[in-house]
């Protein structure tokens, strides 16, 4: 599997740029990735880029976000940035965070 | 054997808790060596206490006393704020940056920024830790301030199970890491930290305080706890200044300053001879203290002076009047400071006394005396200092400048001024017995005037005359004359002056009644000389008529022997014929 690897989906004029903040593969991470993924094909299909930054591997990397909590999302587009710290279990919450409402 | 075997594990005992030295003056001091090696130590106190400050100096001074290098994780401030801040405090931060001798990260968590979704931990900030200390290979970590995870999380739960995790981490590093937190609880103001950090971190807790009292502001610093090692108890103040921090130790905590024999002039002759006549001990505290314009200031210009002129170093600390108005009142009675100023050999230091604390004041005094090394030191005056705090403090303070006075061989002199109305000798005892040599001045009111009076109420290990002098100040300089004491009291000033007439009148008289009858000897020696002349001259003219007689006598009878024998010998003659005429006649008859 390789994270770091982007995901891209189709090329819309509004493109997502999200990045993800592991350490290793714990449990946590795994979810987070794994519950971001399915959210973000849910709600942004094709819209959407996934980087996944694995601090273990890259710990200068850590800095730049501020990143502190693990695993932490962050959008970096569309601005400005916001941050979701965990494993992205509550898709309410991680929806509200993205500013991403749920389209009924 | 077994004896050695004891006494071997003892010493193990001792030794096994490695300490290592911060480099912050007076904390090891008082911690006797420093904080515990390869452990955390948590240093706690409210807003603006010097927490911060106080891991930047623990980092810094490793750096350049220890040669350790260190990581700071910085949750409150920027690095380029840090730096900023920390440059006027004299601790050169970018510097050290620079040549990766200390790492920063700044950790800025806004909570506002942040949704939380679920299970996470803070692996994030242990990446940051570690990847911090192996880019300059710290041995030594400060975490500012950890409590700030606290506002920017609202998992407490996770928080607590991974701030232990993180202790346990620093030890295994084995990494001397110093984390601050902020004081007090909302339910209670006095609990050591907001979240209850203490109880993660065991093995050294500092508090620092930064308190107001009569619009003063003091730190302090005390040392909750400290396992495994035998500390210092008490509250220290400490300073932050030009040069960083400062904790304040009683430096001496067992008397052990030397005590030098060897005496230095107090600068005023009178005043030496009074002191058995050689002065102070070196080394030693005098306290002049009197009433206003009873002339204490004068006395410590003189005994500056003094010095000067003996091509010592002198520091005069001024809180009351600015070095240039010392200068020029002392000129007028002819004590010239301004000239051992230009000569280098006099400095002055003038502040305020309310313009910082004790603590400030003391710590100045330090730098100062640190700085110039001078012999003798004058605090004119340290009433002033009375004024802002309470006198239980004042006398900490002075016996803190006392001891560091002394430890250093400084002959100090203290002024202090006293209320008029009150008993001098009593209205100081608070830092009275602190003091080795205790002048006292003194105004004395009579006759319409108001003159001054001195004398030495104590001077430890000195004879010291038990005198009260006429101080006198005029435009030659101090002098001391010895005052009178008639039946109305003391007699000084004018007072004196005509009693002095009086006694020269007396004294005119009576020498001249006693050349009047010197002169009457004389005379009569001369009356009794010129009678012996007279009968010497008399008898020698008797003597000479006798003696010429008696030669007369002599000779006369000299002449009639002559003619005696003379006769005598005629008579023989016929003497002869006759007695053969006789023996004839004789025979013839017989025949």
């Amino acid at each position: 599997m390789n994270r770091s690897s982007a995901i891209r989906g189709k090329s819309e004029p509004k493109t997502w740029e999200l990045r993800l903040y592991v350490a290793g593969q714990t449990p946590k991470c795994l979810a987070a990735f794994a519950n971001l993924k399915r959210l973000c094909e849910e709600h942004l299909a094709g819209e959407y880029r996934i980087e996944v930054i694995d601090l273990l591997k890259q710990p200068q990397l850590a800095q730049g976000d501020q990143i502190l909590a693990i695993p932490t999302l962050v959008r970096k587009l569309p601005e400005p940035m916001k941050k979701i710290i965990g494993d992205l279990s509550n898709t309410e919450r991680v929806l509200i965070g993205l500013d991403l409402r749920p389209v009924d | 054997m077994a004896r050695v075997g004891r006494v071997r594990r003892k010493s193990a005992v001792t030794r096994s808790l490695a300490k290592i030295p911060t480099g912050i003056d007076g904390l090891d001091e008082v911690t006797f060596g420093g904080l515990p090696k390869g452990r955390a130590t948590l240093i706690t106190g409210g807003a603006g206490s010097g927490k911060t400050l106080f891991g930047l100096e623990f980092l810094v001074q490793g750096v350049e006393q220890f040669g350790e290098h260190g990581a700071l994780i910085a949750f409150e401030e920027s690095t380029a704020d840090l730096t900023e801040n920390v440059r006027s405090l004299g601790l050169d931060l970018a510097r050290h940056i620079a040549r990766k001798q200390i790492a920063v990260d700044y950790v800025r968590l806004e909570r506002s920024e942040i949704h939380e979704t679920g299970e996470y931990d803070l692996e994030g900030l242990f990446v940051r830790l570690d990847l911090a200390i192996k880019s300059v290979g710290a041995k030594r970590v400060v975490i500012d301030t950890l409590e700030v995870l606290f506002a920017g999380l609202s998992d407490y739960g996770i928080l607590r199970a991974e701030l232990r995790r993180l202790f346990r981490w620093l030890k295994e590093r084995g990494v001397t890491a110093i984390i601050t937190a902020e004081r007090g609880h909302s339910t209670n103001p006095d609990a050591l930290t907001r979240h209850g950090l203490e109880e993660f971190v065991s093995d050294c807790v500092i508090l620092l305080d930064h308190r107001v009292s009569d619009q003063l502001t003091t730190r302090r610093l005390r040392i909750v706890k400290y396992r495994g090692s035998a500390h210092g108890t008490n509250e220290y103040p400490f300073l932050i200044d030009a040069d960083g921090i400062r904790v304040l130790p009683v430096t001496s905590l067992g008397l052990q300053h030397d005590a030098p024999t060897a005496r230095v002039s107090t600068g005023t002759p009178q005043l030496d001879e009074m002191l058995g006549g050689r002065g102070l001990y070196r080394g030693s505290t005098t306290l002049i203290s009197g009433t206003a314009g009873s002339g204490k200031t004068t006395l410590a210009a003189a005994f500056v002076e003094a010095a000067c002129r003996r091509g010592e170093r002198a520091l005069y600390l001024a809180f009351e009047e600015s070095p240039a108005q010392i200068q020029r009142n002392m000129r007028s009675v002819n004590i010239d400071l301004q000239r051992w100023v230009k000569a280098g050999l006099l400095h002055f230091q003038a502040s305020r006394p309310t313009a910082f604390g004790f603590e400030a004041h003391l710590s100045e005094l330090h730098r100062v005396v640190q700085q110039l090394h001078p012999s003798v030191v004058v605090l004119d005056p340290v009433s002033d200092l009375c004024a802002m705090g309470s006198s239980l403090e004042l006398k900490s303070m002075l016996t803190r400048a006392i001891d560091y006075l002394k430890s250093s061989g400084v002959t100090a002199f203290f002024t202090s001024l006293t209320e008029d109305s009150g008993n001098a000798a009593s209205s100081e005892v608070g830092i009275s017995s602190l003091i080795d040599t205790w002048i006292l001045l003194r105004n004395m009111e009579s006759n319409g005037e108001r003159n001054r009076g001195l004398y030495v109420l104590k001077a430890r290990g000195i004879p010291h005359s038990n005198q009260i002098r006429e101080f006198r100040l005029s435009r030659r300089g101090i002098s001391l004359m010895p005052i009178y004491v008639g039946s109305g009291g003391v007699v000084t000033g004018t007072a004196r002056q005509s009693q002095e007439a009086r006694e020269r009148a007396e004294s005119l008289q009576r020498s001249q009644a006693r050349q009047r009858l010197q002169r009457a000897l004389e005379r009569k020696r001369r009356a009794l000389r010129a009678q012996v002349e007279a009968l010497t001259a008399a008898f020698e003219s008797d003597a000479e008529e006798l003696s010429r007689e008696i030669d007369e006598a002599q000779e006369e009878e000299l002449g009639l022997l002559s003619d005696t024998a003379m006769r005598a010998r005629m008579r023989g003659a016929r003497q002869n014929a006759s007695s053969t005429a006789s023996r004839r006649g004789r025979r013839g008859d017989r025949s």
